[in-house]
Order: structure tokens, then C-alpha cells, then sequence
């Protein structure tokens, strides 16, 4: 496997707002690298600390649905819990997706978190394989 | 976006007329400068706007419009029930009823000098601020259901904030039509223990300082002088706003179809207003509005708490309070007859002109004051609603400067410590609890708010009163 097709995420540029993209050799790994870029929205990933697990399971129309169910999950569960997430894995099946999500209480000090995510969108939204094969999932978050 | 995509109409009036699915043509209010700098996104979204069921009139962009979810930010739309019109949650954007509240304190420039340190520190510390920052509350159902029905007039009961605090606010304090059922449980949740709090992003609570006075009648019918200080408060409708939003957005694209509704864009996700899906959003959206209006009210009262205790002298009043993302039930002229439209102002201000019956008594002879937020290290500027503006785009105005570069670019540009030292070498106070936070929101990624304020005023939108510039700003 060539560094370009190991899992990794990005942030891309829109208007006043963030897209969040995960890539991977699976659909599943391309959800849970999308999950990172929304935490790196709000802090560095590799500060989280996986100290405690949250499971979502969401069900949509279609897959590019069920990656924005995943990502307003995520934000659900870190307003409501106060935590912030470093690690995740997803398990996808037909439209359904169980996920879970390792993260920590948000430490303002430590995480300086910058901004918060509101929710994630339909804009910019895709789930497919790029022309490398390697899987794609991303959208924008509005913040 | 190309200038050769618009006709031109005035300096300031740009229009597209009627083509493909378009129902009505787009009016972009802006100078040949902000066209140029206008994403073209913002000229598709007015296109598809323009051709939703029921649209009335025209489809508007303010000046300081811009790529949006679906509508552009700056967008604003008036839909008849009775002609099939849609109620849109992208058309309202995700943070509901987000909106400007201005204090004025009393207090003048040189009051500040020997208390703006210990001011800052106690705004920063009495007003929750941030990602993971908690409000004083923590809301049962029953209060949280009181809170949705009953807005500012709640907080009120709470203790936050005087009876003369509702007078200058949009609707009294209180959206009337607000239905707390309809908003579900992971909205309530989400805001259980957020009430009172800023927020992230570019919400903020500034300390201003009046520098120039354009229409001096008017500053004085609203109480502002050169070298007062006021108090600017910018934030919405918090978590719950934004989980309304994402699920009726959500609902209503799976629902378009049974609508008959094409939408070329998903975010453009609309319902009938006569439906089931479209009545239950109003109410869930009113509900929404009453969070913003309680929340700014509890601030407002946190503001207080913070001014008593460096500056006792301080006397705090409310000069108004309005929203920019919204859909209100007004009345307006469409083909020279009255009737009631639905009216979507996104990232829009309302701006009534003198005498309309909405305006806060003492200010009704002058105009509603139109609150407009600039950036922490530019301006703001309190400007009113004209008598034209009802003709020109439903009484409705600009409602700040507007992004012009990401905040992933702004980051590349700027370094947070270093900004917030370059800003204190120039008198301004920033407190936060991020650094990126305000690199992010660094005053040159904004657009210039001046230029959007001057078209505003050419495309006879509203009329400038104050130049406001800022102090102290607490940033989320």
C-alpha cells in the first residue's frame, strides 16, 4: 500500500465554514478518518485521550446520508457529554452504521478547542472511490 | 462572481431576470466592487431561490451576501401559503434567530482607561464563552418547555433582566406561534445546559465605543452620543437552534418529492407552509427564536453582574435586539396589494421604517434600529430602517461584513497571540479561550464592513446612524 491510500483525513476550504474529508482503503476507514478531521476542527486529535467509549448506531437513505448522521451524532454526543473524540471505528452495513467513538471530557486548558462545530451538512457531501481506488467521505461542517 | 452574469439597474442594484425554473427575478444589492468579490455560488443559490413555489416579488442578496447552505447568507425570501409557498430550514440557516443585542451603559470613552482591564476580565469571567463552557442553568423538561414558549419573557421571570429589556426587543421577548413539542428531545438536550452561554465562532460580546454620528436625529432618539460606550452582544439560538435545523433539513429533503418540490440542491430542502412537516418547523423555529431571545436576555443580565462590580456607575439599557436568521409572518405590498408573506431573512436584518406598527414605541416616529456586527478589530454600525427599504427588499438590510477568506486559510495568515497583542497595542481587549479561535476569526478574513454598510445605505436598504469600534471583545 502507497502512503497516499493509508487511512488520513484533511480539512478544505469553505466560505466561512470547513469541509472535514476522510480517506481509506474501505468505506468504513474513509467514515472514521472523517470523524478526526471533525475533531481537528476543534483541537489536535492526537491530544484526545481515549479514556471512555460512546456507541451510535444511525440508519439513512443512502450512504452519503448516513455520513452526515454519523458526523451530527458525533457532535450530538460531544455537546450533550461534554467530550471530545480521538479515535474512532465504524462498521457499516447496507444503510446502517454502528460506530464507536474513544474520546475524553473537554479539558479547555489542554484542548484549546477553537471552535465548535454546530453540525455537519450536505454540502460538498461524497462517499465514493477516487480514481486511486481509495475511499473518500467528506462534507462540510457548518461552525 | 462575473459582473457580465448581472444586469445592472443603479450603482448599487444588480438584478438576474426571470430564466430556466426561475419564478421571479434576483435583485444582489451591492457595489461593481462586493460583486466582484461575491463567490458565484451566491449567484446559483439566488437562481435556485428564485424558483422555489410560492416566491413572491423577487429573490434578494444583500451586500454582504455569500455562499450559504442552500439560500446564500444575505438571502431573504417571502413565500405566500396561499400561491404554494415553502417554509425553508436552510432558508432560515442552521442558527436559528441568531442576532445583535446593543446595550447602552452610560458610560463615555474616558470613564474606561482605569477600569477596561478589571471590565474585561470580569465580562470573560461572568459570560460562558466557548466550546465545552456551561451556563448557571440546567433546565428540567418543564423549564425547558417554559423556556421555548415563553423566550426573553422567561428569563425575565427568572430574574434576568427588567420589564423595559422586553420594550426593545423584536416580538416583546415572546415568538408567539412557538409549539416546544415539536422540537425533539435531542434539540432540548442539547441546550439543557447551555442557556446564558456566547457560543464559538463568530459570536461575541464586544464593548464599543461611538466614533462618528452620520444622522444625528436619530442618534439622539436612540440615546447614542459620540464617545458613549455600549455593549454588543451577537449570538443565537445555541445547540438547540442548530439540531432543529440539521433534522427538519433532513425531513424535508426525504419529504420534497411527496411535495412535488424539485430540489436542486439538498440544502435547499423546503416544505409547504400548509403542510404538516412545514406548520410543525414553525413552530419548532419559533421555539428556536424564544431560545435566542431568552439566552441574549440572560447575557444581557450577566453583562450587568460584570459592570456592577467595576463600574457601578454604569446604568445599562437595552437599545434593541434583532435577529438575522429567521422566517416571520409579516405584511407587505406585493403588486400594490397588502398580504401576509412568509418572509426568510438569512443572514438578514429586518429594517422597518418609521412608523410600522413593530417598532418599539419611543423609537417609532425615527425607525427600528438595525444592529449591524463587524469584526474585532474594525467596526460595527448601528444603522435604521428607511421608508423605502419595505419597497426596495421587503424592509430588509445587511447584517454584517462577511467572510471573504476560510478559516483554515486565516489560520495560515495569522497567529492567535500575536493578533490579540497587535490588537492590545491598539487599545483593544480580547479575552478567549482559544487562540485559534481568534486567529480564525482574524478581522482581516472578514470583508470590509464599512463598504457593505455604505451600499446598504445607497441601495436605500437602511441609513447609517453610529460608527462603532471596539474595546473589548470576549470571543468564544
Amino acid at each position: 500500500m502507497d502512503i497516499a491510500s493509508q487511512p488520513h483525513w484533511e480539512h478544505f476550504a469553505h466560505g466561512a465554514d470547513i469541509g472535514v474529508r476522510g480517506i481509506g482503503t474501505t468505506k468504513s476507514e474513509a467514515f472514521e478518518q472523517a470523524a478526526v478531521a471533525l475533531t481537528a476542527v476543534l483541537t489536535d486529535p492526537s491530544q484526545v485521550v481515549a479514556r471512555s467509549e460512546v456507541r451510535v448506531e444511525r440508519e439513512a437513505a443512502d450512504t452519503e446520508a448516513l455520513l452526515v448522521e454519523w458526523l451530527n451524532a458525533l457532535v450530538y454526543e460531544m455537546a450533550v457529554r461534554r467530550m471530545i473524540f480521538g479515535r474512532f471505528a465504524v462498521r457499516l452495513e447496507a444503510n446502517r452504521l454502528h460506530g464507536s467513538a474513544w474520546g475524553e471530557e473537554v479539558d479547555i486548558a489542554r484542548h484549546e478547542p477553537a471552535v465548535e462545530v454546530k453540525g455537519a451538512t450536505y454540502t460538498s457531501l461524497f462517499v465514493g472511490q477516487n480514481a486511486d481506488g481509495a475511499w473518500v467521505a467528506q462534507c462540510v461542517v457548518d461552525v | 462572481m462575473e459582473t457580465t452574469l448581472l444586469q445592472r439597474v443603479s450603482e448599487s442594484e444588480w438584478r438576474i431576470d426571470p430564466q430556466g425554473k426561475m419564478r421571479v427575478p434576483a435583485i444582489l444589492f451591492a457595489s461593481e466592487e462586493l460583486i466582484r468579490d461575491m463567490d458565484t455560488k451566491v449567484y446559483e443559490q439566488i437562481v435556485n431561490v428564485a424558483s422555489l413555489p410560492g416566491i413572491q416579488k423577487a429573490a434578494y442578496a444583500m451586500p454582504d451576501a455569500h455562499w450559504g447552505y442552500g439560500f446564500p447568507i444575505g438571502g431573504v425570501a417571502a413565500f405566500d401559503p396561499d400561491e404554494g409557498g415553502v417554509v425553508s430550514a436552510g432558508g432560515v440557516g442552521f442558527d436559528i434567530s441568531c442576532g445583535v443585542r446593543t446595550l447602552l451603559t452610560g458610560l463615555k470613552g474616558d470613564d474606561l482607561p482605569p477600569i477596561k482591564h478589571a471590565l474585561a476580565d470580569a465580562l470573560y469571567r461572568h459570560i460562558p464563552a466557548g466550546v465545552g463552557s456551561r451556563g448557571l442553568l440546567d433546565l428540567s423538561d418543564q423549564e425547558l418547555d417554559e423556556m421555548l414558549a415563553g423566550g426573553a419573557q422567561w428569563a425575565l421571570r427568572l430574574g434576568y433582566g427588567t420589564a423595559a429589556d422586553l420594550e426593545r426587543t423584536e416580538e416583546h421577548g415572546t415568538m408567539a406561534g412557538a409549539q416546544p413539542d415539536a422540537v425533539s428531545d435531542f434539540a432540548k438536550n442539547r441546550q439543557r445546559r447551555e442557556m446564558g452561554t456566547l457560543g464559538s465562532g463568530n459570536h461575541y460580546l464586544e464593548v464599543q465605543q461611538v466614533v462618528a454620528i452620520f444622522d444625528q436625529a436619530s442618534a439622539e432618539a436612540f440615546g447614542i452620543h459620540p464617545g458613549d460606550i455600549v455593549v454588543s452582544i451577537h449570538c443565537g439560538s445555541r445547540g438547540l437552534g442548530h439540531q432543529i435545523g440539521t433534522e427538519f433539513l433532513r425531513d424535508m429533503v426525504a419529504q420534497a418529492a411527496e411535495y412535488g418540490i424539485e430540489l436542486p440542491d439538498r440544502e435547499l430542502a423546503c416544505a409547504p407552509i400548509r403542510s404538516p412537516i412545514g406548520e410543525k418547523y414553525l413552530g419548532a423555529m419559533r421555539a428556536a427564536i424564544n431560545c435566542a431571545l431568552a439566552n441574549r436576555q440572560i447575557i444581557t443580565q450577566l453583562v450587568r453582574r460584570a459592570f456592577a462590580e467595576v463600574a457601578p456607575q454604569a446604568e445599562l439599557t437595552v437599545l434593541y435586539d434583532v435577529s438575522h436568521n429567521t422566517c416571520k409572518v409579516e405584511e407587505h405590498k406585493v403588486n400594490g396589494h397588502s398580504k401576509q408573506v412568509f418572509i426568510h431573512r438569512k443572514g438578514a436584518t429586518r429594517a422597518f421604517g418609521p412608523n410600522h406598527p413593530a417598532v418599539p414605541e419611543a423609537l417609532r416616529a425615527t425607525g427600528q434600529p438595525v444592529l449591524i456586527g463587524g469584526t474585532m478589530g474594525t467596526a460595527s454600525y448601528i444603522l435604521i430602517g428607511t421608508p423605502d427599504s419595505e419597497s426596495r427588499s421587503f424592509s430588509s438590510s445587511c447584517h454584517g461584513a462577511g467572510r471573504r477568506m476560510s478559516r483554515h486559510e486565516a489560520t495560515k495568515h495569522w497567529r492567535g497571540r500575536q493578533l490579540i497583542d497587535e490588537l492590545a497595542s491598539r487599545g483593544i481587549l480580547i479575552r478567549s479561550p482559544s487562540a485559534r479561535g481568534v486567529a480564525e476569526e482574524a478581522p482581516g478574513a472578514y470583508k470590509d464592513v464599512s463598504a457593505v454598510v455604505e451600499v446598504s445605505e445607497k441601495a436605500g436598504l437602511s441609513r447609517r446612524v453610529a460608527r462603532l469600534e471596539p474595546v473589548i471583545c470576549v470571543k468564544g
